[in-house]
């Protein structure tokens, strides 16, 4: 049997059980701190950019936790990693084009 | 090119061969799907934000803390847990145990079938309570988009969710009765967990950048 075919049947799965409930026990304290975040929002009144970006970057941190331990992204070929990751982030990127218009569509509705 | 040249392509994961990222054709297609359902829930997202950023008079105040965070946030934990007994059967099934990797696959499914209670009881409260009177198409809140969005989003979230329990209940005969190898437990768990990751990105930007604490 080639290296390549041994290579197929390798175990992919490397998180021990300990690391996966460390993971699941940080998963569900930041969604603590998010909930908290948005009983501060409601005192404090922090922009809505600022709530945003501080969930928005709380739900990466957790969606590469899942990725990287839960789906066992970490555990994979780099290769899949570079695969899929840069050109999803890419795409999504991409998307965030439309916001300028909103701005515009905002400002003359203001105006009316 | 030389025959040392040769070897070092055919070894390559690069070469051609039967599986350049190490694993099964259904684990792969299975990542396939979940980039192309990320751009779907993405695009929504993205909609519901230009929606929000674009309209004076989006309800920005609209989850109060008892039922909707209270439910919702109940129903995240849930969802995480459910995950945290997927990554259990999948561990089980690859040592072999199918009896425990059946049970773990049931325990995720009981998990997902009360992240939809709650959520249908969560959307039962926005319906009928009097302030919001939440419709497809109207509330009293503001914007009439919000409930379209509202619901499509959560609604097609919620889908995902149950195709997801079937799909496990499948699994769990399939697997149990010998029918399916370790494999499909672990495709099904990369679909279960998808699920769960986009749950962490409709739970902040639906819920907690509406919330009504007072």
């Amino acid at each position: 049997m080639s290296a390549h075919a041994e290579a197929t049947h390798e175990p992919t799965h490397g998180a021990s059980n300990r690391l996966v409930i460390g993971v699941w026990v940080t998963l569900v304290a930041i969604t603590i701190v998010e909930v908290y975040l948005a009983y501060l929002q409601s005192t404090i009144h922090f922009s809505a950019a600022t709530m945003l970006i501080m969930l928005i970057g709380l739900s990466v941190l957790k969606a590469a936790l899942i990725m990287a331990y839960f789906m066992h992204l970490r555990f994979e070929r780099f290769t899949l990693f570079l695969t899929l990751i840069p050109v999803t982030l890419f795409c999504i990127g991409m998307m965030t084009v439309i916001f300028p218009d909103s701005l515009r569509l905002l400002q003359i509705r203001l105006m009316q | 090119m030389t025959e040392a040249h040769n070897d070092v392509a055919m070894d390559s994961p690069w070469s051609g061969g039967g599986s350049p990222y190490a694993m099964g054709s259904k684990k792969l297609g299975m990542w396939l799907f979940i980039v192309s359902d990320v751009m779907t829930f993405t695009a929504l997202l993205m909609t519901y934000s230009y929606e929000r950023l674009a309209n004076p008079d989006w309800p920005t105040h609209v989850f109060k803390i008892w039922p909707a965070i209270a439910f919702s946030t109940t129903m995240t934990v849930v969802l995480l847990a459910s995950s945290l007994t997927m990554v259990m059967a999948v561990a089980a099934a690859h040592r072999g145990a199918r009896g425990a990797a059946v049970k773990w696959v049931l325990a995720t499914m009981a998990g997902g079938l009360i992240f939809c209670g709650l959520h249908i009881a969560e959307w039962l409260h926005l319906i009928g309570e009097e302030e919001v009177r939440l419709r497809l198409f109207s509330n009293r809140l503001g914007s009439p988009l919000f409930g379209a969005t509202f619901f499509g989003i959560t609604g097609l979230h919620m889908t995902h969710v149950m195709c997801g329990v079937f799909y496990l209940g499948v699994i769990a005969w399939g697997y149990g009765t010998g029918r399916f190898e370790d494999e499909d437990v672990e495709v099904s768990g990369l679909y279960w967990h998808f699920v769960d990751l986009v749950w962490m990105f409709v739970f902040p930007m639906i819920y907690l950048m509406s919330v009504q604490f007072t």
